[in-house]
């Protein structure tokens, strides 16, 4: 397990695709990380927050009903929607706050699509007492009002961004902008498994504890390893998360589910992996949507935070060893992994992770009772509300 | 000798300064720009960077980022440019760098696209998400078809930075004079006559200075300390205003108050 290389690369993808201002700051945060990730202090405080504070470890819940109405492999789900702000982005931001303040930085500030990452941003600045600004499409910002309030009560100031399609890979341009602008004060807490090195590698790693609990408690309770993986991927960190514990267990099979939006063929989806090209884009190489000239194309999903026309490199690099393998699901598959979830277990998953329950959906009946299935449940589905009763056509007030 | 080296040796033969004017390729349309590489000559720019327009520019600021949308809109495309360079080398023999970001040269295929520019007769190539750690095979691919790689250094480059673009520059450093993006500012940096100085005992190489120099002053305090002036977000600006021939004669007008700020700043 020794990817990335010294220079971030996953065979021929990440690395450091940046502006030269920005170089001297990304060392600074790679010595910094390197440094803290071994330090007894830190690990035990970062350790401290994800369990006082997240409310880790969270369950690897049986979905007994789930299960028996599928008629296949037994379904665990792992809870990452019981966290403190109800997703697994806290995970990481925690980590990056944590270190942001043993750097000395006394600004973050962030890129948000549907707003996760930037509440999970702005909360932990308000716990570490640190100012914070969070950039934001201005179409997700009329799209997420309720996140977008959810923010500045928490003290953050959203800025919006109305450059290009005015969505995350503009909001994430933009902090790249404001980073560059203000390197000396400021630390960029990016939310996934993508952007320049370090990032790639330093968020799987805040984010694999999410895998690290999975295995113990499905050893615990099935005494062995499970069969299969199943996470979202849009930027890919909650799958990375659940993946990398589980990376030399050949026998485990990983699978990502990109979302499909109106399928693959309409052209209108946010799938790079399956149906995208290799370029670089903020920072690395990797799949992204582009067309032959090398200009970025407009992600289409239902669910806002896998609305991103790139991927983490480490998730390109697995697909082409063949170690993981993706697939897609559509928005309307995805709503019907929504309702399925909610009527069997009473759990509202968010509408990324929807996309993984509606794969368990095909998967399942096709492998025999004795098999496993561990599923990121990545986030609760409270905030993609209006999308559903928008889908269903019933209107809210 | 390349064209930039060239250039960089006739003018320190006349003991003068560059002055190194950006406009963004296709903006507003390719035919348009071809028409300016003469203009921008007569009226004193020495060398001509293109902006290669990317629908996500992150190392820049409004004004560039519209003139790329503008340039999209267009229907600009690598392969477009090198032909408009083509064409436009029947008139001018002025040094031509194309300045942008990797993932257009990426996608045309980093050996093909140096033998296809090279061609068409482009000089140089600054990309701008592209450091020495990423672009080092690049670097040999483009030196073997005479291609200078241009690489920049900031106010954040420490001491081994610039020895690492010492030892993998080519043409010139470009020293991006602002912590920021690209776009006019009210003043200089006083930090930057420090840092030119600095990198110019370090560095084999012309030191050129860019990012926010916006009026002939301004030009000429920095013409002072560095061996040439990069002019930009103030040039492009004024294809928000204007069009046409009203367009030429402001850039003339432009570009030649800058030349006489320049050639007034050095002494």
């Amino acid at each position: 397990m020794r990817f990335p290389d010294k220079q971030g690369h996953f065979g021929q993808f990440g690395g450091k695709y940046v502006p030269e201002t920005l170089i001297p700051a990304l060392s600074e945060l790679e010595a910094a990380y390197d440094h803290y990730k071994h330090d007894r202090e830190f690990r035990e405080e970062f350790t401290y927050y994800l369990s006082q504070y997240v409310g880790r470890p969270n369950p690897l819940y049986f979905a007994e009903k789930l299960t028996k109405r599928l008629g296949g492999a037994k379904i665990y789900l792992k809870r990452e929607d019981l966290n403190h702000t109800g997703a697994h982005k806290i995970n990481n931001t925690i980590g990056q706050g944590l270190l942001a303040k043993r750097m000395g930085k006394r600004r973050v500030i962030a890129e948000t699509g549907a707003g996760q990452h930037g509440v999970a941003t702005a909360t932990v600045a308000a716990l570490l007492g640190m100012e914070c600004e969070v950039f934001m499409g201005e179409e997700d910002i009329h799209r997420q009002s309720l996140n977008v309030f959810r923010m500045k009560l928490l003290g953050a100031t959203v800025t919006p961004v109305t450059a290009g399609t005015a969505t995350l890979k503009d909001a994430m341009n933009e902090a790249l902008r404001n980073w560059v602008t203000f390197v000396h004060t400021t630390f960029y807490v990016i939310g996934t498994t993508a952007g320049p090195h370090p990032y790639p590698k330093m968020v799987r790693d805040f984010q694999s504890v999410i895998g690290r609990e999975a295995k113990r408690q499905h050893l615990k309770v099935e005494g062995r390893l499970p069969d299969c993986l199943v996470a979202a991927v849009g930027g890919g960190s909650n799958a990375l998360g659940l993946f990398y514990p589980f990376f030399n267990d050949r026998e485990v099979r990983m699978i990502g589910v990109e979302a499909a939006g109106y399928g693959i063929s309409s052209g209108k989806h946010a799938a790079p992996l399956c149906a995208g090209s290799v370029g670089v884009l903020h920072g690395n190489k990797t799949y992204l949507l582009q067309d032959e000239f090398g200009q970025i194309l407009n992600a289409h999903s239902i669910s806002a935070g896998l609305d991103y026309p790139g991927v983490g490199p480490e998730h390109a690099w697995l697909k082409d060893t063949g170690r993981a393998e993706y697939v897609s699901i559509t928005d309307e598959e995805a709503l019907e992994g929504f309702e399925v979830l909610t009527r069997e277990e009473g759990i509202l998953p968010a509408l990324e992770s929807s996309h993984a329950i509606a794969h368990v959906l095909k998967l399942a009946p096709a492998l025999t009772r004795d098999k496993t299935i561990v599923v990121c449940l990545s986030g609760r589905g409270d905030k993609d509300i209006h999308t559903v009763a928008d889908a269903m056509g019933v209107k809210l007030t | 000798m390349s064209r930039i080296a060239a250039k960089f040796e006739e003018i320190r033969k006349k003991q003068g300064k560059a002055l190194i004017t950006f406009i963004t390729a296709g903006d507003p349309e390719l035919a348009v720009t071809e028409k300016l590489v003469p203009v921008l000559e007569k009226a004193g720019a020495d060398i001509l960077e293109l902006g290669v327009p990317f629908s996500d520019p992150m190392a820049d600021g409004p004004t560039i980022q519209k003139a790329s949308e503008r340039a999209l809109s267009s229907g600009t495309t690598l392969p477009k440019i090198l032909a408009m360079v083509k064409s436009a080398r029947k008139v001018s023999q002025i040094p031509i760098i194309l300045m942008g970001y990797y993932n257009p040269i990426f996608l045309y295929g980093p050996e093909r696209f140096a033998a296809d520019a090279a061609v068409a007769g482009v000089d140089g190539v600054l990309v701008v998400d592209f450091p020495p750690e990423e672009a080092g095979t690049f670097k040999k691919v483009a030196a073997r078809q005479g291609l200078d790689v241009i690489f920049l250094l900031a106010p954040t480059s420490d001491d081994a930075r610039v020895a690492k673009i010492a030892e993998y520059g080519g043409g010139f450093v470009y020293y991006v004079s602002v912590t920021g993006v690209t776009g006019a500012r009210k003043s200089v940096a006083v930090s930057v006559f420090d840092q030119v100085k600095k990198i110019k005992e370090r560095v084999n190489l012309p030191v050129v200075v860019g990012f926010g120099i916006s009026d002939p002053v301004q030009a000429g305090q920095v013409a002072a300390a560095a061996d040439g002036v990069v002019v930009g977000s103030a040039l492009v600006k004024l294809f928000e205003e204007s069009s046409g021939e009203e367009l030429q004669g402001r850039l003339a007008t432009f570009v030649a108050a800058i030349r006489d700020g320049i050639d007034k700043g050095k002494q």
